[in-house]
């Protein structure tokens, strides 16, 4: 994804910085007391006054921030609230945490310009302009004090939520100031705190919504529950692209709690008084569908079709000096990588509860895109977005799924001829075979060597554009800035350099997956460097040190790496299998530096199992230490349960994966030790939600190929192609 | 039919053969207790009965009978119990949570069989319970961790 913000943007937040006030002062808001000892943890209502965008303070000094970047699991929830409540002055122990409503002129992402979580972009757009609002807000809190004492607001202090004047020794609460200080005009240009003055930012404070979680009071989108609600289950087509033909409902109707069938072009979805009744009734539903023109899409078509288009011409991503001139003659090296699609599979499946009713919809979910929730629903239901509430929870995973809204516009037009509240909840089965998916990638390299160092390069990034379609004015002169990221620019000199972008678009619409473009680039660039590096007889690492003179945080990652993973040794011996070997991987994305040394025993069946991986990450400027090393942590994992087990696969134009017997994700049981270590930096902070999963992959492949002396070129892993010949 | 749960006992006239799991979450709203595959490869759904871990999603109610039913809601007044969701939060093992319930049940009957497990039995324990957010690393260094308080 694109990472520079562009200037223009910069408005969007300053906007919502500065609104507030007298305006929007919440004076509706006074005195609703939060519900005490509540049995059930609904998404919070700010109380009391706003003082802009992101902060409300109540009489009672409960501090509400309501948090433009949503919880997903990745920790900005408390990461956010770190930010203004740094330069607030108040205790985490008061924050209320909320997510926020679509409204883009307010929580629009300066990054993106929607209001979208994603793309490891939080808290590289959002410490500046959180930080801010929080110093602002306290600049009128302490305005208020002083008017009411009489005294220079310059003297006063701030701490825990009081205010207090030292020459005094007066204090007031910030709830006691705080209808008047809303009231007040915002300061402009507020000085924010000295970072040598930081209580918050930059320490491994606890999470502010992991107590709920862990007692199973938090409610994601899954488990709301309104009045008289109904529940459902449904089935799409399950070849794409497919409609529904005739129907029997009869036996489908007759399950008990069975209410309803409902039918539509696409799919057909059971309404029930629970959802198991739900599931029963589809289960007893019996539809004949017609297939459509993907009856015929397999995937070694599909295979066959990207290859095909790399071979045509590209659009130039980057050019410096003549690469291909360059590449006619001399010592050249040549190697294609392909990767599969995948699927997000976050263990809160899709689910959606609606209401529509007197030309009005109330939707309960949990979403990265609230704004796109509010306009899709509408668009679906012929109605002004304007009519269309998006009550937004904590995401049980999403890993780029909910970037996408195609199940809420699904739940919408079932809700439209459901009575009253309908919850929808998808299958497991249903909601893999329904995903979108992230998109094959074809990469082609070539290189040509002279003195043991690239002097040319030629990169060919094929693949779908998530971006045409996801966010349309960001695809430009036929470059998807997404799929070419970790490619177009890369921290190693190879002198004359071609990269350019084919876009191949099959039936299938792509989407953003953890790790997003730089998973393939990423993971074809360091694999390609492995086989230059062994088909020459140097060191991978001695290899890629000679072409990082110019890019010390690389260098810096590389060199962090191969000390605290002991490069050099032998990869330990393993009972799983005889083969073992090191592999290492180093990549600059997301505004990040990170390497990573894998080791991997293989079985003389080809199985691979992954005994140790270690990360150094060169970060910059870290808000929470703790939730870095668990990003880090957490998105091996991820790219771990790519390499060795993630692909979707077409059939007869049906997904061939349903759940977790054959879409497998990594157990506790495959799981290495994960050793990360950060580089101390004082450069601009990074993204690091998704790095640890792009990483760890091409480090897995390289340490098979070690292991093997095979190079696999598709992922993932494939035993068969590692098999010890008997 | 009567549950026994959490202590309390609670009437329903649901079938027989609806899996537990949907009794809980739909019938009384004790939204805890996760679905999550319905085939009992994930253990989000874990709950105990008479103290033994087992998925709901696999379970029908008809075959509970008289034993007790522990969820997520109720296992902080377990000494494991509370041990696990104190270790989990001293450590922060959660990211999004959404297994973590299941990751907690199936962790507290370890630590009641197993007062100090070992990575291995720690693996053999939680390897039906997936997380997506990757908090795996986290899992055994919280039990570990709960089994020394």
């Amino acid at each position: 994804m694109p990472h520079a913000p562009d200037p223009a943007l910069a408005a969007v937040s300053r906007r919502a910085l500065l609104r507030g006030g007298t305006a929007f002062a919440g004076g509706l808001l006074i005195g609703i007391a939060l519900p005490v000892a509540r049995a059930r943890a609904d998404e919070p209502v700010p109380t009391g006054t706003r003082f802009n965008a992101f902060v409300h303070v109540a009489p009672d000094d409960t501090v509400t921030f309501t948090l433009p970047a949503v919880e997903m699991g990745q920790g900005v929830y408390t990461s956010q609230a770190q930010c203004l409540a740094e330069e607030l002055d108040v205790g985490l122990d008061k924050v209320v945490a909320a997510h926020a409503p679509p409204d883009q002129a307010d929580y629009g992402s300066p990054i993106f310009v929607v209001q979208a979580t994603g793309g490891s972009t939080t808290t590289m757009a959002w410490t500046m302009p959180l930080r801010k609002a929080g110093a602002t807000a306290r600049a009128m809190l302490l305005q208020a004090a002083s008017a009411e004492w009489g005294v220079d607001a310059a003297g006063l202090t701030t701490a825990d939520g009081v205010i207090t004047d030292p020459a005094s020794g007066r204090s007031l609460r910030y709830g006691q100031v705080a209808n008047h200080a809303a009231g007040l005009q915002p300061p402009a240009g507020v000085k924010l705190k000295d970072p040598s003055r930081f209580r918050l930012i930059g320490k491994p404070v606890h999470r502010i919504d992991t107590p709920d979680k862990a007692i199973g009071k938090t409610i994601y989108g899954i488990d709301v529950v309104r009045p008289n609600m109904k529940f459902a289950t449904l089935m799409v087509s399950p070849v794409l692209g497919g409609k529904v033909g005739p129907v029997d409902q009869s036996k489908a109707l007759g399950v008990p709690g069975v209410r309803q069938v409902v039918v539509l072009d696409d799919l057909v979805a059971v309404v029930g008084d629970n959802t198991w009744a739900a599931m029963q009734g589809l289960a007893s539903l019996a539809v004949e569908w017609s297939p459509g023109t993907n009856a015929d899409l397999h995937q070694a078509q599909l295979w066959a079709d990207i290859e095909k288009a790399s071979e045509g011409a590209g659009v130039v991503v980057t050019k410096q000096g003549d690469a291909p001139a360059r590449l006619k003659d001399g010592t050249l090296f040549e190697a294609t990588y392909e990767l599969p699609f995948l699927a997000h599979a976050p263990m809160e499946m899709t689910n959606c509860t609606v209401h529509v009713h007197d030309g009005a919809c109330e939707i309960w979910v949990g979403t990265q895109v609230p704004g796109f929730a509010q306009a899709g629903a509408a668009k679906a239901l012929g109605i002004d977005p304007a009519k269309v509430t998006i009550n937004n929870h904590l995401l049980g995973g999403a890993f780029g799924r909910r970037l996408e809204v195609d199940g809420i516009v699904i739940a919408a037009r079932i809700a439209a001829h459901v009575e009253g509240p309908v919850k929808i909840v998808w299958s497991r089965e249903e909601d893999i075979r329904q995903e979108l998916y992230r998109p094959l990638y074809h990469d082609r390299l070539k290189v040509r060597v002279e003195n043991g160092r690239i002097t040319a390069w030629h990169h060919r990034v094929t693949g779908a554009s998530i971006m045409a379609r996801w966010l349309p004015p960001a695809f430009k002169n036929g470059i998807d800035v997404d799929a070419v990221d970790g490619a177009a620019k890369i921290p190693y000199a190879v002198g004359d350099m071609l990269v350019e972008y084919i876009r191949n678009e099959s039936v299938i619409p792509p989407a953003f997956w953890r790790g997003v473009g730089p998973n393939s680039s990423i993971f074809s660039i360091e694999s390609f460097m492995d086989l230059v590096a062994r088909k020459t007889s140097v060191d991978p690492l001695a290899f890629r040190r000679g072409m990082l003179d110019k890019d010390p945080r690389a260098l810096g990652v590389l060199n962090l790496a191969a000390e605290k993973a002991g490069w050099g040794t032998p990869a330990p011996a393993s009972p799983f299998g005889p083969r073992r070997g090191r592999g290492f991987a180093l990549m600059n994305a997301f505004g990040s530096y990170l390497a990573a040394i894998a080791d991997v025993a293989v079985s003389d069946a080809g199985d691979v199992r992954v005994t140790r991986v270690v990360v150094a990450a060169d970060v910059g400027k870290v808000i929470n230490p703790d939730i870095l090393l668990a990003q880090i942590q957490g998105g091996v994992v991820f790219g771990l349960s790519a390499v060795l087990h993630g692909k979707i696969t077409f059939a007869g134009g049906r997904v061939e994966q349903g759940n977790f017997n054959d879409y497998r994700i990594l157990r506790i049981d495959e799981t290495p030790p994960i050793e990360v270590h950060i580089a101390q930096s004082t450069e601009n902070a990074g993204g690091i939600g998704e790095p640890g999963t792009v990483i760890v992959q091409p480090a897995v492949a390289n340490a098979v190929f070690a292991a093997t002396g095979v190079q696999l070129t598709r992922m993932p892993i494939d035993p068969a192609l590692i098999a010890k010949v008997a | 039919m009567d549950l026994k749960i959490n202590g309390t006992s609670r009437g329903t006239d649901v079938p027989d053969q609806m899996p537990l799991l949907w009794v809980l979450r739909d019938v009384f709203g004790m939204t805890g207790t996760k679905f999550g595959c319905g085939i009992a490869q994930c253990g989000a759904c874990t709950v105990h009965l008479d103290g033994i871990a087992v998925r709901s999603c696999q379970l029908p109610v008809g075959a509970v009978g008289g034993r007790a039913i522990t969820t997520i809601e109720g296992i902080g007044e377990t000494p494991t119990g509370a041990k696990i969701q104190k270790a989990w939060l001293e450590l922060e093992v959660i990211q999004c949570g959404y297994c973590q319930p299941g990751q907690i049940m199936s962790a507290a009957a370890l630590l009641a069989a197993n007062p100090h497990p070992d990575d291995a039995a720690i693996d053999a324990a939680m390897a039906g319970n997936l997380c997506r957010c990757g908090t795996y690393v986290r899992i055994r260094e919280g039990i570990k961790h709960a089994a020394r308080t």
